[in-house]
């Protein structure tokens, strides 16, 4: 397998979104019947690269080659055609439908051709025979929506397996699986290997890694780090590769001294979600919260905001335990929650900006019901002008203003309701570099005015200069607490992945 | 908008003057009434994100309600009899939309069918007549030389437009049509709006179903029918968004002007009923298709 010439290769690739660089010059090479990890943080690059293979994107620059012949991969089709295919987080099979209508999919063997009458026995026979070379134990006329996770999983790698793929793209392929299914996905990508498909093997789980992948390349910032071999590389070689950056100063600190007690979180606990979560945070002071995408820390956000209920556990504000059951009981008691899509969840796109602005707070703009418009508008200014926002006038819509100025007006819509608990879910994700040194300034200033800020952030520079206290999650639990002085990205990340301080 | 209602007008009215007659202008009016208040609650509904398709249906068993109740009971009982029920039917829409969360379009579906069903069950499917001679004024009388129906409409007209730019709940209906869920993470009790939505559609179609009682002078369980296609025409033909969270009454009467001056323009100029049909159907996706390019281009 080592000196086998390469299935597929990639130079130079380069892929370009409004305002990022999501990948400078990254190259790739796997060869067939190897296992081949893409490692890297949240945002490293890993899910472009795979789009870009699978024809999802086309790159803006770079040269890829199939079987050392150049191609242009401009569908997901394309990628089919030349035996590339990929297994997404979520799955793309008809769930109403069997797994042998599945597997073959607008490719069903036909009788009476011009009638395109479905073969069904044939059918059925040429599931039989795909299952039975991954060893599968799955009824073929079984609807696939009564299948289980691991077994949809299985449908879909024998559907690319019957597409006569040399490549199959697995991204966090474990994510949802127990143990016992994780073996029976070894199992399967071990008879993918001895019939000499080649696998890209993307995870955080670099226990995993280590256990199934032959070779690992490494991608930080958008840019290809190293590919290494994964028998002579040690897991914290891995992580090493994968933080390895410098930490440039562009996190204006608020010096603050944080004070009383303002939210304390006990054995907060939603089934299959959340277990047992439990901090505080207090005055002028900022909490981080670290972890995967998948460690529900979002979640952790919304229960406490009583966006979605919990099973048991309790929150004190201040010191005394309350009950917030909505957003609206969270508002009442100064929980301000911006959440991470902003465009689902924060703003109201048709919209102006003076009705986003003062939405949560209407009540104190009216009286029996009835609003004082001229008031609201009056308000609405006030904050335009002290956050900066970037509008040319207060009834403009704010689907038209840039993704920094859409945040700072979801950040006005919660200091108008005169929350003191701010949980910033992801703050400055789409935002760009100017944009998002506004929201680190704006967070300043609210725990230099006593509020207390818990802030979720797939971005370890971020949370490591920002917070004063850092959380890490996994799974939904807190696995790790390191002080502002302490922490550096390989401990938190270490514990990130292997879910142990 | 505004321009092609003119530009209508003018058209209409040079090729037939009796366009601009008091008596026709006044009838216009009057016959646009009942869509304006049936249009008047599904621009509550739409903007709030959903849809209303029971106004129709609704106006028939106020009818037949409103009809029974006056000659059981008496003149006011019978009118009060009817919007109630209207406002009922609402309610009922809102619990199923809001509390069981069964989508809009399959509720008021629902309704749709089933309000046609009990004016039919109440009426014995026969007309119910025999209404006091003074209900008639409602319908066809006049304050000044403007049509009751005519004015009734325009106080409704003004009277919503507050509700959607003045109040609490108006600034909500467009907030939960913008964006739902942004909605309840603002801590707006979005199930208790969108019941009042229901109810307020519900209401209006009460009122339009009263007038047009009275208009028929009898209780008519056949009344109504594909009206609330009409409601929802004239609110997306004046620039309302079917998904929500953009238009107004402005919008609104304007797609009702079109409606109505379109109907009653084509009959002047002797267009068939068939072929008019043809030519509202061809503006209510037009206008729309308009609105669409100019949002795309933007």
């Amino acid at each position: 397998m080592s000196d086998a010439p390469p299935f597929l290769e990639l130079r130079g690739i380069v892929k370009r979104f409004p305002g990022v660089l999501a990948l400078s010059d990254v190259g790739l090479e796997v060869r067939p019947g190897e296992v081949h990890a893409l490692l890297g943080e949240n945002g490293a690059g890993k899910s472009t690269l795979i789009k870009v293979i699978s024809g999802v994107y086309r790159p803006d620059a770079g040269r890829i080659q199939v079987d050392g012949r150049p191609v242009d991969i401009r569908t997901p089709h394309d990628a089919q055609a030349l035996g590339i295919s990929t297994i997404y987080q979520e799955f793309t099979l008809a769930p109403d439908m069997t797994v042998a209508e599945n597997i073959f999919l607008g490719r069903e063997p036909l009788r009476l051709r011009a009638l395109s009458i479905v073969d069904r026995k044939a059918l059925i026979r040429q599931t039989r025979d795909v299952l039975a070379s991954l060893d599968l134990q799955i009824d073929p006329e079984a609807t696939v929506k009564h299948l289980g996770v691991a077994q949809q999983q299985m449908v879909e790698i024998a559907k690319a397996l019957s597409l006569d793929a040399r490549l199959i793209i697995m991204d966090e392929p474990t994510a949802t699986l127990t143990s016992h299914e994780i073996d029976r996905l070894f199992q399967a990508i071990g008879r993918l290997k001895q019939r000499n498909v080649a696998v890209i093997y993307v995870s955080h789980r670099l226990d995993e890694v280590k256990a199934v992948c032959d070779r690992a390349t490494i991608l930080r910032d958008g840019t290809f780090v190293a590919t290494v071999s994964v028998a002579a590389t040690t897991i914290d070689g891995m992580i090493r590769s994968m933080v390895g950056r410098d930490l440039k100063d562009k996190f204006p600190k608020v010096k603050s001294e944080p004070r009383e007690e303002m939210l304390r979180v006990e054995q907060l606990t939603r089934k299959g979600e959340l277990h047992g979560i439990s901090f505080s945070v207090r005055r002028g002071e900022i909490v981080g919260i670290a972890g995967l995408v998948g460690s529900k820390r979002t979640e952790t956000a919304r229960a406490i905001f009583g966006a979605d209920p919990i099973d048991s556990g309790r929150i004190l504000l201040r010191g005394q335990p309350v009950n917030v059951r909505t957003p609206g009981d969270a508002i009442e008691h100064g929980i301000a929650l911006v959440p991470e899509d902003r465009k689902r969840h924060g703003i109201f796109a048709t919209l102006s900006v003076w009705e986003n602005v003062v939405l949560s707070a209407l009540r104190r703009f009216s009286r029996k019901g009835i609003l004082d418009v001229r008031r609201e508008k009056q308000r609405a200014q006030e904050f335009v002008a002290s956050l900066r926002i970037a509008t040319s006038d207060l009834d403009k819509r704010v689907l038209d203003l840039s993704g920094g100025n859409q945040q700072k007006v979801v950040i006005a819509k919660w200091l108008n309701t005169n929350a003191e608990i701010f949980l910033f879910d992801e703050p400055t994700r789409g935002i760009d570099v100017g944009g998002k040194i506004e929201v680190y300034r704006l967070m300043g200033e609210l725990i230099s005015r006593g509020a207390a800020i818990v802030m979720i952030s797939s971005e370890l520079p971020e949370i490591l200069g920002l917070s004063d206290r850092i959380l890490v999650m996994r799974d939904g639990r807190i696995c790790g607490e390191f002080d502002r002085a302490d922490a550096t990205e390989e401990k938190i990340l270490n514990c990130a992945l292997r879910g142990a301080a | 908008m505004p321009a092609v209602i003119v530009a209508l007008a003018i058209v209409f009215g040079s090729i037939n003057p009796n366009f601009w007659s008091a008596t026709n202008l006044a009838n216009v009016s009057r016959q646009m009434s009942i869509l304006a208040l049936l249009a008047l609650g599904q621009t509550f509904a739409i903007l709030s994100g959903g849809i209303d398709l029971s106004v129709g249906s609704l106006l028939a068993l106020v009818s037949v309600i409103c009809a029974q109740q006056m000659k059981n009971f008496g003149l006011v009982e019978g009118i009060v009899a009817g919007i109630l029920a209207g406002g009922f039917a609402g309610l009922v829409n809102g619990l199923i939309v809001a509390r069981a969360r069964v989508p809009p379009f399959i509720a008021t579906l629902g309704m749709l069918v089933a309000a046609r069903g009990a004016a039919l069950t109440l009426s014995g499917g026969l007309p119910i007549a025999g209404l006091p001679r003074e209900f008639l004024v409602l319908g066809a009388g006049y304050i000044g030389p403007f049509p009751i129906p005519t004015v009734i409409a325009a106080v409704a007209f003004v009277l919503a437009h507050g509700i959607l730019r003045r109040t609490r709940f108006g600034r909500y209906v467009y907030a939960m049509g913008s964006n739902e869920e942004a909605a309840v993470l603002s801590g707006i009790n979005v199930a208790n709006y969108k019941m009042l939505v229901y109810i307020t559609s519900g209401l209006f179609a009460g009122i339009a179903g009263v007038i047009l009682t009275s208009r028929v002078i009898s209780g008519q369980p056949t009344l109504g029918e594909v009206q609330e296609l009409y409601s929802i025409a004239a609110v997306v033909i004046g620039g309302g968004r079917i998904s929500g969270g953009v238009g107004g009454i402005g919008t609104t009467l304007m797609g009702v002007l079109v409606l109505g001056i379109l109907g009653n323009g084509l009959n002047l100029v002797q267009v068939s009923s068939y072929i008019q049909n043809i030519v509202i159907g061809a503006i209510i996706v037009g206008a729309v298709y308009v609105d669409l390019a100019r949002e795309r281009r933007r």
